[in-house]
């Protein structure tokens, strides 16, 4: 009997989108997640004000979202409730504060105790941290508290999946491009898949959009964008939780690259069409450049809000699905949303391409707007 | 959140959604039009359709 494989397939892909639903909806006792600190739980169950007691079902999904929004000290894979145990990796804490302050996450126990580092202490507060004095008390304000906050160059959950990302990317792509020397540029393997993206970048992406000319000197900034972009959205969507792109200072680093280079490579006809525009009356040339100077700053800003909320608003869509498992505690509900969150997380894919392509296609338009030749030399 | 906030919102996203609807209904007709652009109104059509997405997404987060 002949097995076809398209069936196999099937599975395979249908068990790979499933993944995030696995983390998700895990159960309290994970037998295979690290645990890391167990052991030093009693005395933060001592004091039960401080943590509002049993919320109802609603808020504590709504609490979830929140927290897997947000960029986390601590790599967590579970908790459980009662006992108020994370399981998880504890990540380094980098702090400036009259000097450097280096010390692990695990003593902040999850936000639950004060952290000592040479004689300071400092308290987690929404995942910021805050220095306070040996009780761990927060002056707060409005609802905020106005503790002074040490610059944080914390190693966070986030910039472990940037490293991630840093790295396979290094890897890949060196890899492959010696096995192009290697087999006479003839794609080989993982390049299979990668060249037809990599050509499509350049011929659909870059040439059209900036000129025969001048691409080639952008093509590498594009390409790393492209890939970035698109591996960190794909990594958003596996599981440990990972929520890089849908975070907005990396959005508003990446757009603010993008800015730099358009400003700093930008040509003679750009400045001045865009400072003095030829062919207007003179009443209108400074109203014009106010304008084309809020433009630059406009579009960099529409890039990074874009990608932002596009992802953000993914994965709050996705995740409240899911917890609507846990409001309706029905089998119809149940599988009512885990069809939905299953063709959702296709959809994501689908958009997690997009928002990398439109990335890079707005990022080559900035791109060949500052090098446009001035080939309309007799309409003005 | 109040609202008219909420309503504002709505109504910004309703808009945003007939705008895109009629990229996207545009783009059939020109590509059935002309079949061998296909690729080219399709890339416009997409710039466009992001373009309006982007307002959409900010009167969602502005409420």
């Amino acid at each position: 009997m002949v097995i076809s494989k398209k069936p196999l397939h099937f599975i395979l892909v249908a068990m790979l989108a499933f993944l995030p639903l696995v983390t998700i909806a895990n159960t309290t006792n994970d037998p295979t997640t690290v645990e890391d600190h167990k052991t030093a739980k009693t005395e933060a169950n001592s004091n039960p004000e401080e943590h509002a007691e049993p919320l109802d079902q609603k808020s504590k999904i709504k609490e979830f979202i929140n927290h897997h929004l947000l960029d986390s000290h601590s790599f967590n894979f579970n908790a459980n409730e009662e006992t108020k145990e994370h399981y998880g990796v504890a990540l380094p804490v980098i702090l400036w504060d009259n000097g450097i302050q280096i010390f692990s996450s695990s003593k902040f126990h999850d936000g639950e105790e004060v952290a000592e580092s040479n004689g300071n202490f400092y308290v987690l507060h929404h995942e910021k941290i805050y220095k306070t004095d040996a009780s761990g008390k927060l002056n707060e304000e409005h609802g905020h508290p106005t503790n002074v906050r040490p610059i944080d160059f914390s190693i966070t959950k986030s910039v472990i999946g940037i490293l991630l990302v840093a790295i396979l990317m290094f890897v890949l792509f060196t890899s492959l491009a010696k096995s192009y020397s290697k087999n006479g540029g003839i794609s080989k393997g993982i390049g299979r898949i990668f060249e037809p993206l990599v050509l499509y970048i350049r011929d659909e992406i870059a040439i059209p959009n900036i000129g025969e000319k001048g691409y080639k000197k952008y093509m590498s900034y594009l390409l790393t964008v492209f890939f970035f972009i698109f591996f960190l959205n794909i990594l958003g969507l596996a599981p440990f939780g990972f929520n890089i792109t849908g975070n907005i200072t990396i959005t508003l680093s990446l757009a603010l690259l993008t800015y730099l280079i358009t400003t700093v490579t930008a040509n003679k006809n750009y400045w001045s069409h865009m400072l003095w525009m030829p062919g207007v009356p003179v009443v209108l040339k400074p109203v014009l450049a106010i304008i084309e100077l809020l433009g630059t700053i406009i579009k960099p800003f529409s890039l990074m809000i874009r990608l932002y909320a596009n992802m953000m608003a993914g994965h709050v869509v996705l995740m409240s699905i899911i917890g609507l498992m846990f409001i309706f505690k029905s089998w119809l509900g149940s599988s009512l949303s885990f069809v939905l969150a299953f063709s959702l997380s296709i959809l994501e894919i689908l958009v997690a391409f997009l928002q990398a392509y439109i990335f890079t296609m707005l990022t080559s338009l900035y791109f060949g707007a500052g090098n446009e030749e001035h080939h309309h030399e007799e309409a003005h | 959140m109040q609202i008219p906030e909420i309503v504002g919102a709505g109504l910004i996203v309703i808009g945003a959604g007939l705008g895109i609807g009629k990229i996207g209904g545009s783009a059939m007709d020109a590509i059935a039009r002309q079949p061998e652009a296909s690729g080219k109104i399709q890339t416009a059509m997409i710039i466009a359709a992001a373009l309006i997405e982007g307002i959409g997404f900010a009167a969602l987060f502005a409420k």
